[in-house]
């Protein structure tokens, strides 16, 4: 068990690093989406729609396997060679989508929540499209969209770990591996709970931290 | 892309539905019978008693499913004790340890959703219930869980549609559920785009479903409530009934009710 502490711990950094480089990105996606589906442009937001709509009612670790195994495919068809797409950049780009979607959720639902009267406000006095958003939407609709975002993000800690079906050495895979060379399962699956229910509780108290750093006093 | 494919794949994959729905079916009948008692619990002025039952949805909230699920199947049989136990045939078998963790980890979110619900139930309706000298059983039964039941409609549906998604993770322990028949289908043609194409096409078929059959449900509990009162802010759930899409929602690790906006 000691012997792979080390190993625990480069799997658990490969997992916060999957973790964070998904989440930023799908966040990124997200408001992408969320504004794309708010806006006049009826196919865009028709477009936006059907991605929502399908990832969230896709399981996850479907999503993986498709973009991992469709991902190799298609690069074995370019190349004309047997190429296996590494299985970070698979995890991240399938977990980002996941993200993206959900996110996508609740950046609308928060947009939706900022009183019409702000934007123009903002408009009259002369702002551009991009400084109304950055100024004025996005920081308001921060603290509607944070309580279910936080949640989200502690469902994206907790779906890292189908990516070690693909093969990704994580915190899941290195209880598997050690699990089966030690012949002992039951350590290593409480020591990746541990290490889970750790990075969850951590993700959990920094959200009500950050909660509370941006909660406007008296509302 | 090959539609013929297609075809096959979804005419392959369909022996996998009533595998990936009695798994589905059966951990959320036992978790809602496990989890109703429990809410009450949470729900309950007693501190320890809602403290020990907050332990067990927060550890099983916070941590995978997949670790669960692989702690049940290959960590329990290290134990002598359960290899011995009469209940070891039933161990052995993957299908009853996904179903054991489908139901463990269903129970801990669906604790949480009635518990929000109980605590969303007026005082006054409950005092007033206690008033016209109402049992302890019979207002839990005719009083507080019908009301919260309603409440919480929109996100049970969440929740089952999660278990849905979840029951995939079977395909990890050898069943060859929906998920499980594509993979080995994939890794026997080498057609990814096709056959997951497929298992996608009957996932997103049983999700929406499911969101159709909660959707009637909730419109027959509005009907029935508008029926039996007048009271209008009893159903504060018809927003969702516009889109039953727009209602599916991650499966919230912290409690709904202090996150509510």
């Amino acid at each position: 068990m000691l012997n792979f502490a080390l190993q625990f711990f480069n799997g658990l950094q490969i997992t916060v690093v999957l973790a964070l480089a998904s989440g930023v990105l799908g966040s990124l996606l997200g408001l992408l989406v969320a504004i794309v589906k708010l806006s006049r442009l009826r196919v865009a937001a028709l477009f936006g729609q059907t991605y929502t709509t399908i990832v969230r009612g896709l399981p996850e670790l479907l999503v993986i396997l498709v973009i991992y195994f469709g991902g190799t495919a298609a690069i074995t068809a370019l190349t004309g060679r047997y190429v296996e797409i590494n299985a970070f950049a698979a995890g991240v780009a399938a977990l980002m989508i996941v993200f993206g979607a959900y996110c996508a959720e609740i950046f609308r639902g928060a947009i939706i929540s900022i009183p019409r009267g702000q934007a123009e406000a903002a408009r009259s006095l002369g702002l551009k499209p991009w400084q109304i958003w950055t100024f004025v939407i996005l920081p308001q609709m921060m603290r509607v969209a944070l309580p279910a975002y936080g949640n989200l993000w502690i469902s994206l800690v907790k779906d890292t770990s189908l990516v070690s079906v693909i093969g990704l050495t994580d915190i899941m895979r290195v209880a598997f591996v050690g699990a089966g060379s030690m012949r002992a399962p039951l350590p290593f699956y409480l020591m990746a709970s541990a290490l889970y229910l750790a990075l969850t509780s951590l993700s959990l108290a920094s959200f009500r931290v950050l909660e509370r750093r941006i909660q406007i006093p008296g509302h | 892309m090959d539609l013929g494919l297609i075809v096959e794949s979804i005419s392959v994959l369909v022996h996998g539905v009533f595998l990936t729905l009695s798994l589905t079916l059966l951990s959320l009948v036992i978790s809602f019978f496990l989890s109703v008692p429990l809410s009450l619990l949470r729900a309950s002025l007693n501190r320890t008693l809602s403290a020990s039952v907050l332990a067990y949805t927060y550890v099983f909230r916070g941590t995978p499913l997949l670790v669960q699920l692989f702690l049940v199947y290959y960590g329990l049989s290290q134990l002598s004790i359960v290899r011995q136990s009469l209940l070891w045939p039933v161990l052995r078998e993957p299908f009853w340890c996904a179903l054991i963790t489908f139901s463990l980890n269903s129970t801990a979110y669906t604790t949480e959703v009635f518990k929000a619900g109980i605590l969303a139930v007026p005082r006054g309706v409950v005092e007033a219930a206690k008033a016209l000298g109402l049992s302890r059983f019979m207002l839990i039964r005719l009083i507080i869980f019908p009301l919260a039941f309603r409440t919480v409609l929109p996100s049970y549906a969440n929740e089952v549609i999660g278990l849905v998604k979840a029951s995939s993770l079977a395909s990890t322990v050898t069943l060859l559920e929906i998920t499980g028949l594509a993979r080995r289908m994939v890794s026997e043609t080498f057609a990814p785009y096709e056959v997951f194409l497929a298992a996608g096409l009957l996932y997103l078929l049983l999700n929406f479903t499911v969101s159709i059959v909660f959707r009637f449900l909730e419109m027959h509990l509005a009907r029935s409530s508008i029926r039996v009162s007048k009271n209008g802010t009893a159903y504060p759930v018809t927003s969702w009934l516009s889109c039953p899409w727009k209602a599916m929602s991650k499966r919230t690790h912290t409690n709904p009710s202090t996150h509510s906006l």
